[in-house]
């Protein structure tokens, strides 16, 4: 098992570099908004490469791997000397980390994709290991439960730093569903390739999520949460899936409702 | 017998998932083996076990000409005829043979997967042997006229009613659907087909190449009755199921059965050394030992040859959210779950089960618990590459083709993401999209799909921030 380089007991770096996702950049700004409006709430200046483009994990999942080097090429370009990179997705993270130094094998690109998994981060996990923020202080009223996302979990390795984060707000409920580390099904382009699959799989998170009384689902990946908005919205099922960094955004008084203040 | 083969992985998990009650029934195995699983590591140094097992099967796979050279050679000094089979139908010929030069008419079987590998059962109904499984999950599938739906507990999708239905039909019974009474009513039909059987036919969970002898566990004891009553006995073994001595048995053993069944020994461990010997007063005149390769040595040496390493525990299907929706039927293939997603390709061939390895959404949940750390999740995706090779249908690579064209630089990737902005205003409704064309309605058919954003995060930037930080 290839586990990732643990990234902790880094020194604070003097400002990050955005890594923002295709799907955050064109699907979910607020989000990219978000995780800039915290992290420089906490003191650290962000800066966005705009070269980037995508990770390239929905060509290497479809098993076309010189695709998916084309567009992460792009991230490898775009961060080149960044101090440290921040992304608000364990996804795509993973895949830098953990999937970006067997692409680049044997290619001339080898080295720098090395170098850039051991500098990249997913949001909860720089705010908790790197910042070492014990406690997000703020506000936000709503019983909230938690999605552990895949890749996150068990490609990261990450243990509960979004709880954590969670367990600070005043007025916030965090309540666990049955199984919170079980797939929702989104899984890329397994959500179109098995359609009625993936939906089966959402049914059974929104159910699970649903059974705790929760207002909110909170998780650390937009497309878990792209797909269960839109199973939850197709069904009529009152629950709100959100990013944990809106969610943090907004209790900091940052933003209201998904937008910038 | 269903042809659970035909057709493709989505239209087999469509079937499943329009079962009545059948995740249901998976879900409840599937958490209590969970549960079980990890009561039965609890209290040991589990990443430092699992390294030491995945360090002894990548050992004894790395030299397993030599280890199954070395357990043929001892298995013969104590009369156990060891013989290799190339292909499926070789081994099935070897049996038949067997059970011809014995004139035998019925045969009990412990639970092999070997044997459903070689389409054994199927052959010998052929031949006119009557064959009876006596593992009561094999039991419970051979009366449905099914295969196995999992590794190591080939009934997981039946529901204790089910069972009581089909009992009560195979024998003209009225029996309840209690655990207990079923299993007591089993044990009485199978008790007079051990004393009455010719042959018994077994599977091996591992043979030790020091000693010559193997082991096979069980908790029903079914499997020491195959090997013990009847006179002759065939075992059946994947070439890769050894290890060298019985050192590296003390720990493989306990590493199947917690994975497998979270206990730390099974009720039954039986060790077969050998046919009866002339000082011994009971056990079976002949041992036969049949090692299948049936394209495994394909596989050694390959980029996935991992995958030779496995001890089919079936953990890695317990903790599956694709297999706890629709179980092993919908794979089509003898191996099931994420195992069986690599492990089908490789053996039956990418036209037989090219789709298999896109039956999962890479959630990594089965590489997490593999005892031998086999990297099933980069399986998956090593296969994917592989067939995408020789199968992407033309639209998927021209697809692929443009899409890493276009967003190989994030000026082509601005422009394309403005055309789509203007290419999805016919679908949009207060910002989202309920209806679309093909390929999009493999989405919309079932979840509403978020509108592209008005602005997208880097014009927002670019607004706010382009005068510099």
């Amino acid at each position: 098992m290839r586990s990732s380089d643990e990234p902790k007991t880094v020194q604070r770096p003097a400002r990050v570099s955005l890594f923002v996702t295709c799907l955050v950049d064109l699907l979910f700004p607020e989000v990219g908004e978000a995780t800039v409006l915290l992290l420089r709430d906490l003191g650290v200046p962000v800066d966005f490469p705009d070269a980037q483009t995508c990770c390239g994990q929905p060509a290497l999942n479809s098993g076309f791997p010189d695709e998916a080097r084309r567009t992460a090429r792009t991230l490898l370009d775009a961060f080149e000397g960044a101090e440290a990179v921040v992304s608000p997705s364990g996804s795509c993270t993973a895949m830098v980390r953990e999937h970006f130094p067997p692409l680049f094998q044997g290619t001339r690109d080898e080295t720098r994709a090395r170098d850039l998994a051991a500098r990249t981060y997913e949001l909860s996990e720089f705010l908790v290991d790197v910042l070492g923020v014990d406690r997000v202080a703020g506000s936000y009223a709503a019983r909230v439960t938690y999605h552990d996302s895949c890749h996150g979990l068990r490609e990261l390795h990450l243990s509960g730093q979004g709880r954590k984060l969670l367990a600070g707000i005043d007025g916030l409920e965090l309540v666990e569903m049955a199984r919170p580390e079980q797939c929702c099904g989104f899984g890329g382009t397994f959500s179109v390739r098995l359609p009625e699959m993936a939906t089966a799989m959402a049914d059974d998170k929104l159910e699970q999520a649903s059974a705790t009384g929760a207002d909110v689902l909170v998780g650390g990946d937009t497309g878990c949460l792209m797909h269960l908005a839109g199973r939850a919205s197709r069904k009529g099922i009152h629950l709100r899936p959100m990013h944990l960094a809106v969610l943090l955004a907004e209790a900091r008084g940052l933003m209201l409702s998904g937008t910038v203040r | 017998m269903r042809d659970v083969s035909a057709g493709t992985f989505e239209q087999r998990a469509h079937v499943g998932l329009q079962t009545p009650g059948l995740a249901a029934a998976l879900g409840r195995a599937m958490d209590h083996r969970a549960v079980q699983r990890t009561q039965a590591f609890a209290g040991t140094d589990e990443p430092a076990v699992r390294a030491a097992g995945e360090a002894i099967r990548a050992h004894t796979v790395a030299n397993l000409d030599h280890y199954l050279e070395r357990f043929a050679e001892n298995a013969a000094t104590r009369g156990t005829k060891v013989v290799f089979a190339t292909t499926a139908a070789e081994a099935v010929e070897y049996v038949l043979r067997v059970l011809r030069d014995h004139g035998a008419e019925l045969v009990v079987k412990g639970k092999s997967m070997v044997s459903e590998e070689i389409g054994l059962n199927p052959a010998l109904g052929s031949a006119g042997v009557e064959v009876i499984e006596t593992d009561l999950g094999e039991y419970i599938v051979q009366l449905a006229g099914e295969t196995p739906a999992h590794i190591t507990t080939p009934a997981v999708h039946k529901t204790r009613g089910q069972v009581r239905d089909l009992f009560n039909r195979a024998h003209g019974a009225d029996l309840s659907d209690d655990p207990a009474e079923l299993t007591r009513f089993a044990r009485g039909v199978l008790r007079e087909k051990f004393l009455a059987a010719d042959v018994g036919i077994t599977g091996v969970n591992f043979a030790v190449a020091e000693t010559g002898s193997f082991t096979i566990v069980t908790n029903e004891g079914n499997a020491r009755m195959c090997t013990s009553l009847p006179r002759v006995h065939i075992a059946l073994m994947g070439m890769e199921r050894i290890v060298p001595s019985f050192r590296e048995l003390s720990l493989m053993l306990p590493l199947l059965t917690a994975s497998a069944a979270g206990l730390g020994v099974t009720a039954y461990v039986t060790f077969v050394n050998g046919p009866r010997q002339p000082e011994e007063p009971d056990g079976p005149e002949e041992v036969h030992v049949v090692v299948l390769d049936n394209g495994r040595s394909a596989i050694l040496g390959s980029e996935f040859h991992s995958v030779m390493h496995c001890i089919r525990c079936g953990a890695c299907l317990n903790v599956c959210p694709v297999f706890r929706r629709v179980g092993g039927h919908a794979y089509g293939a003898v191996y099931c779950g994420p195992i069986g997603a690599v492990l089908a390709p490789l053996l039956d061939g990418f036209n037989a089960a090219g789709d298999l390895p896109h039956a999962s959404s890479l959630c990594v949940a089965c590489t997490e618990v593999c005892p031998v750390n086999i990297p099933l999740h980069e399986c998956l995706l090593g296969l994917r590459r592989e067939i995408a090779r020789s199968r992407a249908t033309r639209g998927e690579r021209f697809a692929f083709a443009w899409w890493g064209r276009l967003w190989g630089n994030a000026r082509t990737y601005r422009w394309s993401a403005r055309l789509a902005r203007i290419g999805q205003l016919p679908l949009v409704r207060r910002r989202r999209i309920r209806r679309a064309p093909f390929p999009l309605s493999r989405w919309t058919s079932a979840r509403d799909m978020p509108a592209l954003a008005r602005g997208s995060f880097r014009e927002r930037w670019k607004r706010t921030e382009g005068r510099g930080p």
